[in-house]
Formats: structure tokens, sequence, C-alpha cells
């Protein structure tokens, strides 16, 4: 497979939310805005090519039964990681994430790349297929998050571009269950004709 | 290569090598990101003292245990020259609607009337309780004494006027007012 492929495959064709369906919990949690979706996004790209890029450089030498273990570890080594770097230079944005960061630890979506990807494929595969993931799971987020903040909220990317309330059940979790439904519908719908 | 067999032994090396080696790059981290961390606390204290303050050129902090809470608060007592401009109190309240606290910094002026208030750090529902950050909500408290201001919703028997919506959140930021306030009298009896 070409690395072009490889890298846009996350977009549409295996989108992890709306085509995969995977790591939905965050999704729901953090999309009440863009900023946050695309927040979230980024720091969950980055984690998914550090560590698939790291999964795949020692696939070999990790004994198959104490792989996820293995896994594991090096994921929240990434998150961790990512954290503290957050906490230290965009302060604003970590206090707007909270508890979404560690949370990215238990994203479906890491461990499942780097179960299904990673530790069969080369390691600069492995980088192109978490870039490219993590940048379709942004992109996704980023959708829902711009239409429940405009339709809930009446704003965009945080400034408001009409007076009052917008209609509230977006903004709260079952909003995101419709948005994301709508979503994924349209997902199948373009899937199909394309 | 050829993959390792999962004998006892390749089992224990091998997570006991990744172990150290994610520890290792941990350590590091947060020794070169520890002090950006500090100083990115401390300047949005700061801020908030400054936001809520009239000017001034010396600042003296202090911790004391209030009465009604678990954990201590931050008293910064402001002085211009030798007069006493005002003091600025940390409070929090863990009322509201999600599991973080509500951190807010209240300026009280030398006669006791809340000069502003600033959030420090709140993860409310958007579009809800977030509206507390508004100006409509924030400043009704500005320039209020909380002796003759009651700190309570109005559904409660208070004077706050909540936010639409968005009840939980106001009651927690009254309760973070009130507890400021209350410590601020306490400060005063010594």
């Amino acid at each position: 497979m070409n690395q072009w492929k490889n890298f846009t495959k996350g977009f549409v064709r295996e989108n992890p939310i709306l085509v995969l369906v995977l790591g939905t919990c965050p999704t729901l949690a953090v999309t009440t805005s863009s900023i946050n979706g695309i927040g979230m996004g980024l720091a969950t790209t980055f984690v998914l090519a550090g560590s698939n890029a790291v999964v795949s450089l020692v696939k070999s030498t990790i004994p198959d039964k104490v792989r996820i273990p293995a896994f594991v570890v090096i994921i929240a080594s990434f998150v961790t990681i990512v954290q503290l770097l957050m906490q230290a230079y965009t302060p604003s944005l970590y206090d707007a994430l909270g508890i979404f960061i560690p949370l990215i630890v238990v994203n479906c979506i890491v461990l499942g790349r780097a179960e299904a990807y990673a530790s069969k494929q080369g390691v600069f595969s492995s980088l192109i297929d978490g870039l490219g993931m993590g940048l379709g799971f942004t992109m996704a987020l980023f959708i829902l998050g711009a239409f429940r903040e405009a339709v809930g909220n009446a704003s965009f990317m945080g400034h408001k571009f009409a007076d009052g309330d917008g209609i509230l059940v977006f903004i709260l979790s079952p909003g995101a269950f419709i948005a994301l439904g709508y979503f994924i519908a349209l997902m199948n719908r373009i899937k199909k004709t394309s | 290569m050829a993959q390792k067999e999962s004998s006892l032994k390749n089992m224990i090396i091998s997570l006991v090598v990744i172990s150290f080696v994610a520890s290792l790059a941990l350590g590091g981290i947060y020794t070169i990101t520890k002090e950006p961390i500090e100083l990115a606390i401390k300047a949005k204290q700061e801020n908030a003292i400054k936001e809520v303050l009239p000017a001034f050129d010396s600042l003296y902090s202090f911790k004391i245990l209030p009465d009604n809470g678990k954990d201590s608060m931050s008293i910064h007592t402001a002085y211009r020259g030798d007069t006493l401009v005002g003091t600025a109190v940390s409070t929090y309240s863990n009322l509201g609607y999600n599991a973080t606290q509500i951190q807010l910094m209240v300026g009280f002026l030398p006669d006791s009337k809340i000069q502003k208030i600033s959030i420090v750090q709140q993860s409310e529902t958007p579009g809800l309780g977030t509206k507390m950050t508004e100006p409509k909500f924030k400043e009704q408290f500005n320039g209020k004494n909380p002796a003759e201001f009651k700190l309570k919703v109005k559904k409660d028997g208070g004077q706050v006027d909540a936010i639409t919506a968005a009840t939980i959140s106001s009651r927690a930021f009254c309760d973070a007012v009130d507890r400021a306030y209350e410590t601020y009298q306490k400060k005063g009896e010594k």
C-alpha cells in the first residue's frame, strides 16, 4: 500500500469515529465546542503517532503473551508526556480539556491501532498510520464540535454569531448521540456513492 | 527478527525493560516541565489577583483553613504604600455540576464590599454553567457588601439572579463567594 493511501484512509474510508466507531466516550464528552475538539484530536494524534512508532519498533522483542500490558505502558507514558507538556506550555487548553487528557489512555483507537496495525507493520508505515488516523479523528471531532456549538450555543470557535441560546439539547450529552448519529448516516451515504 | 518466545524469563525481562525506559522518559519530561508548570499556575493566580483588586504595589499572602470547607484557602492583602487597598481571597466550591472544583478569586475592598470576581477554574456544562464567566452573571456581585447582600440564588431566598437552566452552577458560585466572605471576616477578627 502506498503511504499516501495509508495516510488518507483515516479521513474517510476508515475514519475512527464515523466508520470504525472507536473511542466514542471522549468523542461524545469533549465535542461541546470546536476548540475542545481540535485540542483533544491533536493530543490524541500525538499519542497515536508516537505509540504506533514505538510499538512497531519494539514489536519483535515483546513476547506475544505480554504484548497488551507492554503496549499499555507505552501508550500511558505518551499520554502523561502530553499532559505534562500541555500543562506547562498551553495551560488554557489544558484547563479546557481537563480530565479527558488522561482518558486518552483508555481510548480504543490508540490500543486498537497498536494491536491491529503497528504490531504487524514497519516503523514508518505505523507512524503514517498513526498520523492519518489521529488527524481523521481530529477532523471528526472538529466537525462534531462545530455542529454542536453552532446549533446549541449559536457560536463558532467561541465567537457568538447570533443572539440567544440555541437548542440546548445539543450541548448536553443526548445531543452528542443525536449529532453523532447524523454524521454516521451522512458518512455511510458518502461511502455508498463514492 | 523472529518473535520472542513467551517464556517466563522473556516476559519478565521485556516488561521490566519497557517499564524502566518509560519511567526514565517520564522522569525526564517531569523535570523539564516542572518549572514552566509552576510558573503557569503562579502567573494565573497573580493575574486573577490583579484583576480583582485596585492597583497595588505590595502583596502579602497567607493561608487559612475555613470553618465550612476542607481545603485551606489563600488570602492576599494588597497595599499601596502603607494603606490597605484590598484583599483577594482565593476560594472554591465542590458543589458544581461537574466533579472539578470551581475556583474563584474574590476581591474585597477595605469596607468589605466585593470589588470584582474572577473565575480561575471551572468546568461547568458549556453553554449553561459556563455562563458564570459572562459579565451579566458575575458582575451582579460587584460593589455589593455580603453583610447586606444575601449570597444565595433567589430560588433559595437570596438575592442573586441565577443563570437560566444552571441553578446548580449558580449555587456553587454563591457557595464559593460566601466561603470567601466568611474567611475574609475571620481574618478581620485576628
